[in-house]
């Protein structure tokens, strides 16, 4: 899969960048989904209300499930004296560890605010350790608006992870994302069948099932928005077998190839043991992709996982591109899925939402995925949208879930055609 | 520092969205980093507005810390005219802005735009969304109401309605009709529905509506003092306040009321004895300060019912509501830690909640039911249907809302004559709350004590036999039933509680 031939695709296309208003979701919303799979964690952000309320907003029902995050909301006081600040942090963070007993890790997460008055939540973190050692670990890192962007909030956490992961010399593979348990459960199977051993995942479920990383470590990533956890796992000396990301039929195919290749497998093993999901997955795919067929698709940044989603789209449910706009584009991570990609759509890094909406307005793309602040707004323009938070909260990877993945991207657009003999009337406020 | 899980408001900037957003031709040019655009999806989602708040930001980054926010503000306000052409342009920052001190109100002033900029001061560690939306709403008025000539019919302002609120949109229709029937007319309706232009005519109503203290107490008492008009004191939620409010304007206007209650239902209905299963059930009240006050009132005097506890999030209208619980002779819960509402609620064990969309979950979590009446709320709460809050037809609603949750008078007498029966036992729970499938019953169970005992009768202990009584009695009731027996003990030194001390007490507090 690692094709070097130069511009098959769009790597090479110049990369249309955009500096303005952006609207997109903050680090801390990776919260959201981390804490449900790291089992033992807790998230405390340092922050404002406006974070707790960011939380509380982007959570919805989970936040009555005893959620194990929340947010040390500063008060005026703290702001006057930040050695206070530290103590105050330490008085809750006892307080919180003393009520949950079961807590074995525990993630400060930096915010604007505490980023800002130069909190330093890393020497909090330390003395905290030391504080709770051995029973639990305090890690900490940034979801901060003015550093991260929506996913980049899971790459900080796990990025934070990696240089306190033991040293191991084991050949091993790591796979490396946050993902739903069916769907690691399932990306395991598929590798185990194969013959690649042994594999470890990050994040593990629970502190006590993680393994070491070292120079025989390769990984392999599931999610495209993991550039510093990338590079943290680099500088461990573990080496990143570059994929296209695990989408679809053939995307969840090429993964598995490299994978296999690294590890000395032939083409053929893995051709046999994906036989019957590959089989399942293309007719799952046919069944949804009726309605996208020759369909166009406009890709608003969100999550980084634009480029590979455009890739699945286009080449297997018969779509063309208008725009991919990503935050952030990792062109080491996510090559391979732009050497796939046909020349043609503008990819566009960073926004200025105002200038993509005129745009988005102006090609009126069959399907527009985006944000949830921007959706409504594009129906009411008479748009077809797809939001793209679902997208990271529905199992969407590998073989089994390609027809759910391309029924995200249909379902709208079934929708729209069910109700077209009824015209609007009333704005929802009025 | 604070935690935090779950907050009842959100921070001031917030507020001044939901004025910005109620509003049409106002911008607001919001000061605040990449990420707090989030704030969009509460308008687009759970109001499901069709159009993007009218709110640029500068969604600043750590690489622009520095002087360059500065020039991002000032690029975003040029943008912000140019491409929306409002008619007026609020500026402020939200609290990551308010730390690296740009001056928004100072940048925007040096720009010489040629509509009205007004900067607004929402300190966003201090303060919270209600305190921002009034504050706001004020600076606006402020800003743009002189006083004027008055209009040559009766007329009004009515003042509170803003994007986000809680059946702002049927409230402001079903209180215009109410008016129209008294003969008066509507100036303006503000912030939700006017315009900067709208508000320069405010001067020309006779009186004010003040529909919502907590969004507009400030702007009513402003136009008091610069314009000469009086508002009104009673909000008009429930029959008899309706009926006061009428009252109120009448005095005001020196108009004679004559009102048309043929629509007016709740009276009826609740009389009928199909209701007298209400009489006395237990109620606990928690939300903003103006709600809880009109519900307690309907819950005393219009359902029979018994308040036994009442509280609000909003501080800016505890002492209002530590007045009124004084008056009914309950204790007021001033807080906004969701913690302490639920701990409240499991010490008080009433029969039913009126509360937010926390409540509701307390009440899930407890098993008892609940309804919502007051913000925050989620996308259920701004329905399709006509469901205003105020007025008679908002009378009807409330009843129809507030009876819903509870298990119906019938199936509360076969719950208590088949209280041991496979289907009807109490973990069973109400039939029509969903997935409580019948459950078996263990009866050798170890009955396990779930509810802590109040502070001053640690001492009082249960005795197994008294327990498992207590089992028996249907489950709205046993709270109620609990705290009596153990009150009945604790204050005749009775130290451990037998299946006599419950039927005694059961005695002692029959009515
Ligand atoms: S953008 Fe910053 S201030 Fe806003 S919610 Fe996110 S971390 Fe908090
Ligand atoms: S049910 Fe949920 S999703 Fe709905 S209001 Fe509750 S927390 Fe939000």
């Amino acid at each position: 899969m690692n094709d070097m031939t130069p511009s098959k695709g769009c790597r090479d296309v110049p990369v249309l960048k955009e500096r303005g208003q952006r609207e997109v979701f903050c680090g801390l919303t990776g919260i959201i989904w981390l804490h449900r799979k790291m089992q033992d964690a807790f998230f405390l952000v340092v922050g404002s209300r406006t974070c707790a309320h960011l939380l509380q907003s982007a959570a919805g029902v989970m936040i009555f499930a005893e959620p194990r995050f929340g947010t040390a909301i500063l008060e005026e006081k703290d702001l006057a004296g930040l050695a206070d600040a530290h103590e105050e942090l330490d008085r809750e963070v006892a307080r919180l560890l003393s009520r949950r007993p079961d807590i074995k890790q525990l993630f400060l997460v930096g915010s604007c605010p505490s980023e800002v008055i130069k909190l330093d939540l890393s020497r909090a973190a330390e003395r905290l350790s030391q504080v709770h050692f051995p029973d639990v670990r305090v890690l900490n890192y940034s979801g901060s608006g003015i550093e991260t962007t929506f996913t980049q909030g899971e790459d900080a956490a796990l990025a934070a992870m990696v240089p306190v992961l033991e040293t191991s010399d084991e050949r091993q593979l790591l796979v490396v994302g946050a993902l739903p348990d069916v769907i690691e459960d399932q990306a395991l199977g598929l590798l185990e069948e194969i013959g690649v051993t042994p594999v470890r995942v990050l994040p593990a479920k629970r502190a006590l099932d993680e393994h070491g990383v070292g120079e025989n470590t390769v990984f392999a990533l599931t999610q495209p928005f993991l550039g510093d956890t990338h590079a943290a796992l680099e500088r461990r000396g573990a080496r990143h077998i570059a994929a296209p990301f695990p989408f679809g039929e053939h995307g969840t195919t090429a993964w598995l190839k490299a994978i296999a290749a690294e590890f000395g497998i032939d083409e053929s093993v893995v051709d046999r043991v994906t036989e019957a999901p590959r089989a399942r997955a293309r007719k799952a795919i046919a069944t949804q992709a009726a309605e996208l067929q020759g369909k166009s698709v406009f890709f608003f940044p969100d999550s980084q996982l634009e480029i590979p989603l455009a890739r699945f789209l286009t080449n297997e449910c018969g779509m063309s591109a208008v725009e991919i706009g990503t935050p952030f584009l990792h062109q080491t991570l996510v090559g391979p899925d732009l050497d796939l990609i046909a020349k043609g759509p503008v990819i566009s890094e960073g926004q200025d939402v105002d200038l993509q909406l005129d745009r988005a307005l102006d090609a009126r793309p069959d399907i527009t995925v985006c944000g949830l602040g921007l959706a409504n707004p594009l129906e009411a323009h008479g748009l077809t949208t797809k939001w793209a938070i679902e997208l990271v909260f529905t199992p969407v990877h590998f073989y089994e879930q390609a027809g759910d993945l391309a029924g995200l991207f249909s379902r709208p657009l079934r929708r729209k055609e069910l109700l077209k003999g009824m015209p609007n009337r009333l704005e929802a406020a009025e | 520092m604070k935690l935090t899980v779950w907050t009842y408001e959100g921070p001031p900037h917030i507020g001044a969205m939901r004025v910005a957003t109620g509003m049409k031709g106002l911008h607001y040019v919001l000061h605040a980093p990449q990420g707090d655009t989030y704030a969009d999806l509460l308008f687009t989602m759970i109001e499901r507005r069709d159009h993007r708040p009218p709110v640029s930001y500068t969604t600043f980054q750590a690489r622009d810390l520095g002087s360059d926010t500065a020039d991002l503000f000032k690029q975003s306000c040029r943008d912000a005219y140019e491409r929306f052409k409002p008619e007026a342009i609020i500026v402020g920052a939200s609290c990551t802005a308010e730390l690296i001190q740009d001056d928004p109100g100072g940048l925007a002033e040096t720009m010489g735009l040629p509509i009205p900029v007004i900067p607004l001061e929402l300190p966003s560690y201090q303060r919270k969304e209600n305190f921002g939306c009034d504050e706001t709403f004020f600076q606006l008025v402020r800003a743009l109401a002189k006083p004027i000539e008055r209009t040559q019919r009766i007329s009004c302002n009515i003042l509170g309605p803003t994007g986000l609120g809680f059946r702002h949109r049927d409230d402001v229709q079903e209180l215009t009709a109410l008016l129209y029937d008294l003969g008066i007319e509507v100036n303006v309706v503000a912030p939700m529905g006017a315009t900067p232009t709208g508000l320069t005519r405010l001067g020309a109503a006779h009186f004010n509506v003040l529909l919502y203290p907590e969004t507009a107490e400030a702007a009513a008492r402003y136009l008091e003092r610069e314009c000469g008009q009086p508002y009104t004191k009673t909000v008009p939620i429930g029959v008899g306040a309706t009926r006061d409010f009428i009252a109120e304007v009448a005095k005001l206007t020196g108009i004679t009321p004559e009102v048309d209650e043929s629509r007016l239902r709740l009276p009826w209905w609740s009389k009928s004895v199909d209701s007298t299963y209400l009489t006395g059930k237990r109620v606990f009240i928690f939300g903003d300060g103006t709600h809880v006050r009109a519900a307690t009132r309907v819950a005393r005097e219009e359902m029979g019912f018994e308040v036994v506890g009442i509280g609000c999030y909003n501080r800016e209208m505890a002492r209002d509501i530590r007045g009124l619980a004084k008056e009914i002779g309950v204790e007021a819960l001033i807080t906004d830690d969701y913690l302490e509402v639920e701990q409240t609620i499991e010490a008080l064990a009433p029969e039913m909640i009126l509360g937010t969309q926390m409540e509701r979950h307390i009440g899930k979590r407890l098993g008892i039911p609940c309804a919502v009446i007051s913000a925050p709320v989620h996308v259920q709460d701004f329905p399709a249907r006509y469901s205003p809050q105020v007025g008679f037809e908002g009378a009807n609603v409330l009843f129809d809302t507030w009876i819903h949750p509870l298990v119906m008078g019938l199936e509360e007498h076969l719950l208590a004559m088949f209280r041991e029966d496979f289907e009807f036992h109490d973990a069973a729970g109400p039939s029509h709350h969903g997935g409580h499938a019948p459950k078996a019953i263990h009866a050798d169970e170890p009955v396990v004590e779930q509810t802590p005992a109040a502070a001053n009768d640690d001492n009082v202990i249960w005795l197994a036999p008294a327990e498992k009584e207590l089992k028996k009695i249907p489950f709205f009731v046993r709270g109620k039933a609990k705290r009596n027996t153990e009150k009945y003990a604790a204050e005749r030194g009775v130290h451990e509680i037998s299946v006599d001390t419950l039927y005694e007490a059961k005695a002692h507090y029959a009515r």
